[in-house]
C-alpha cells in the first residue's frame, strides 16, 4: 500500500513520512526540496522525494496512478507566509494546492483514503465563543487572518471530496500548536527568547501539542479508519504567563497599539499566531481519545519537555 | 502571627516566580484567587457592606448546582460579592463559577481577571460543561438590564431574558438555587445614562449617579450600604429533565425562579427599613 505525503520538504511533513514508512511504502512531495537535515531523514527512512507543482493538478494526478497511492495524507499547509513570495504563495500552496490535490484525489481509481492537516485555527478566535470548542462549535466571528481563511477554505474542500466521494474516508485533523524539543517551530522561537512580549491585558489560556502525539495519530489515521473531524491537542492548558515562568523567561507586556514596532521581538507571528496570543484556544479532545484510542500527552507535560530540551533561561 | 502571613505570602510569590500553580481548562486560577482576589474583596464584604447571608446550608457540599441571582448596581459588584461570600460562609469553601456577559471577555485586563477568577462566557457550552464537571454555577440572568437599570427600579426584577439558565440545568439535572441579594442598588444609584459616551466606550451605558463622574476617581467608591444576601431552597430540575428544549417548560421554571427571588427581596427589604443602617 503506497501513502503520499505531501507538505514533506517541512519538519512536520518530513517526519510524518518517515514514520509512516516503518510500515508503508511511502513516497513524499512538496513544492521544495527539504533541507540537507530533513533529507537525512527521509533518507534514512527510506522515502522517495519529488518536487511538484501545487498548482498542477494533471501532474499530481499522473503522481498518483504511477505509484497506485491507496492514502493522500496532505501536510502541505503552511500557517505562515512563505519568506520568499509572501502571503500570496502560502494562499497558492494552502488554498490551490489543496483544490487540485483533493480534486485528483477524487479523479484517482486507487486513492481510498484522504487524512487532512487541519488547525484549531478552524475555530477563529472571538469573545463570544465558548471556552472549549468541540468539533461541532460553530465559527462565531468572520475571521481576520489569511490562515483562518484558507483553513475554512481546506475545510470546505475536504467536505465536497466527502460528498463526491462517499465510498472514501476523509480525516481532518484540527491541531492545536506544536511543540517538541527538536522542532524549529515560531512557537519554540517565541518561547526562546529571553524576554518574551506580550499582549498587554491579555493572558491566554495555551494548548500545545507534542510532535511525536502529533505523528502518533496521524500514523492512527493512515492505519486505522476514522472518517470525520478531530481535534488534536494535550489536554489542560497553561496560561501564557504561567508558560513563559515555567520556561524561566520574562514576560513583557507591550500594548496592543505598538505590536508593530515590536514585531521582530514577537519572533515575526502572524496575524493569527498574534490573535492566538491574546484569545488563545482550548481544544475538547474527547472525541480523539475514544475514537483513537489514544491521549497524547498533557499540555503541560509537552511543555515541560520542550523547556527541558531547550534549557530554561536564567 | 504576622511571620507565618509573610511565610504564606512569600510561597505564594515563590509559586507565581515559578508558574508552578494549576488553572482548569477555563482558566480559573484557584491560588491567585485565594491568595489575591478573594482578600482583596473581604473588607468590602465584611466592613464596608456589613453583609449578612443566610440560608448557606442549601448550597450542596459538593456536586453541580445553579446558582440564580438578582443582578444591580450599575457595576456588577454583587457577582463578586455573591462568590466571596458563598466561599467564606459555605463549610466546602465553594468557589462559585461565575457566568459573564461577553463584554467583559472583549474588555483587556477584565477578560484575563474574570477567567482569572473562574469566570466564563455565558453561553450553554459552558455553563453545561461546568455543571456536568460538578461545579457550583452562578448566573444572573438579567443581565445588564438588571445592572443598567435606573435607580428607581431598584429591586423590581428585569426580565430574565431566554431561559438560558433553565435549560443548562435540565440538560445537565443540575438544582437551581435562588439568592436574593438586596444592598447592591444602593451602591451606585443609577440616575442618568450618557449614551453617546457608552457608544465611544463601546460599553453597553455609560454611568451617572450622585458621585460619578462628578467626583472623579472618588466617585468610584461605593456608598455603604447593609447587605442581606439570602440564599433559597433548591429546586430540583430532574422530574422536567425531557424538557430542556420545551419553551413552556423553560419559561414555566424560568418564572417560579423569578417569582422566589422577586418575593424574597419584598422580604428582605422589609428587614432592612434603612438601607444605611
Amino acid at each position: 500500500m503506497t501513502v503520499l505525503v505531501t507538505g514533506a520538504g517541512r519538519y512536520l511533513g518530513a517526519h510524518t513520512a518517515a514514520t509512516l514508512a516503518a510500515s508503508d511504502t511511502v513516497h513524499a512531495v512538496d513544492v521544495v526540496p527539504p533541507t540537507p537535515e530533513l533529507a537525512a531523514v527521509l533518507a534514512a527512512a527510506g522515502v522517495e522525494f519529488s518536487t511538484v507543482d501545487p498548482s498542477d493538478g494533471h501532474a499530481l494526478g499522473a503522481l498518483l496512478d504511477e505509484h497506485s497511492v491507496r492514502t493522500v495524507v496532505h501536510m502541505a499547509i503552511a500557517a505562515m507566509p512563505f519568506r520568499e513570495g509572501g502571503r500570496a504563495a502560502m494562499k497558492e500552496l494552502n488554498v490551490i494546492g489543496t483544490l487540485q490535490l483533493l480534486g485528483a484525489c477524487q479523479r484517482s481509481g486507487t486513492v481510498r483514503k484522504v487524512v487532512v492537516r487541519s488547525s484549531s485555527a478552524a475555530y477563529g478566535a472571538s469573545s463570544r465563543d465558548p471556552a472549549i470548542f468541540t468539533e461541532d462549535t460553530e465559527l462565531r466571528a468572520v475571521p481576520r487572518g489569511g490562515f483562518v481563511k484558507d483553513i475554512l477554505d481546506i475545510e470546505g474542500y475536504v467536505r465536497g471530496f466527502r460528498r463526491r466521494r462517499p465510498d472514501a474516508v476523509a480525516t481532518v485533523l484540527r491541531f492545536s500548536p506544536f511543540l517538541g524539543p527538536a522542532a524549529d517551530t515560531a512557537l519554540a522561537r517565541y518561547f526562546s527568547q529571553a524576554l518574551v512580549p506580550t499582549v498587554a491585558g491579555f493572558d491566554p489560556r495555551l494548548q500545545f501539542v507534542h510532535v511525536d502525539d502529533a505523528l502518533e495519530v496521524l500514523r492512527r489515521a493512515v492505519s486505522e479508519d476514522h472518517p470525520g473531524v478531530y481535534n488534536v491537542a494535550g489536554p489542560g492548558v497553561l496560561v501564557l504567563s504561567q508558560a513563559i515562568r515555567r520556561a524561566g523567561r520574562t514576560a513583557v507586556p507591550v500594548p496592543g497599539l505598538a505590536i508593530p514596532v515590536f514585531a521582530k521581538a514577537f519572533a515575526n507571528l502572524s496575524i493569527d499566531q498574534l490573535e492566538y496570543l491574546m484569545h488563545g484556544k482550548v481544544l475538547d479532545v474527547a472525541r480523539l481519545i475514544s475514537e483513537f484510542g489514544f491521549r497524547p500527552r498533557s499540555t503541560p507535560e509537552t511543555f515541560k519537555e520542550f523547556v527541558s530540551a531547550v534549557g530554561s533561561h536564567e | 502571627m504576622p511571620s507565618a502571613h509573610m511565610n504564606k505570602f512569600g510561597d505564594f510569590l515563590r509559586r507565581r516566580l515559578d508558574g508552578d500553580y494549576e488553572v482548569d481548562e477555563f482558566g480559573f486560577d484557584p491560588d491567585m484567587t485565594d491568595n489575591v482576589f478573594l482578600p482583596m474583596l473581604r473588607p468590602l464584604y465584611r466592613k464596608w457592606f456589613r453583609a449578612e447571608m443566610t440560608g448557606v446550608e442549601n448550597i450542596p457540599a459538593d456536586g453541580k448546582a445553579l446558582v440564580v441571582a438578582n443582578h444591580s448596581g450599575t457595576i456588577a459588584v454583587d457577582a463578586v460579592m455573591l462568590a466571596l461570600g458563598i466561599h467564606d460562609e459555605h463549610p466546602a469553601s465553594r468557589h462559585l463559577r461565575l457566568l459573564g456577559a461577553d463584554f467583559v471577555f472583549d474588555t483587556p485586563i477584565l477578560g484575563e481577571y474574570a477567567r482569572k477568577s473562574g469566570a466564563t462566557l455565558a453561553c450553554n457550552p459552558d455553563a453545561e460543561r461546568l455543571l456536568n464537571a460538578g461545579e457550583l454555577v452562578g448566573v444572573f440572568p438579567e443581565g445588564f438590564k438588571g445592572v443598567g437599570k435606573p435607580f428607581r427600579d431598584r429591586y423590581k426584577l428585569q426580565r430574565f431574558g431566554r431561559g438560558g439558565f433553565v435549560s443548562a440545568a435540565l440538560r445537565t439535572g443540575a438544582p437551581i438555587i435562588p439568592v436574593s441579594i438586596v444592598g447592591a442598588e444602593e451602591i451606585y444609584p443609577l440616575i442618568g445614562d450618557i449614551k453617546p459616551l457608552a457608544r465611544l466606550l463601546k460599553i453597553p451605558y455609560f454611568p451617572v449617579t450622585p458621585t460619578f463622574p462628578w467626583l472623579g476617581p472618588l466617585g468610584a467608591v461605593p456608598l455603604p450600604s447593609k447587605w442581606l444576601i439570602e440564599v433559597g431552597k433548591p429546586i430540583e430540575t430532574a422530574e422536567y429533565a425531557d424538557g430542556a428544549d420545551d419553551p413552556a417548560v423553560v419559561f414555566n421554571l424560568a418564572d417560579q425562579v423569578r417569582e422566589t427571588i422577586q418575593q424574597t427581596l419584598g422580604e428582605l427589604l422589609l428587614k432592612r427599613p434603612d438601607p444605611f443602617a
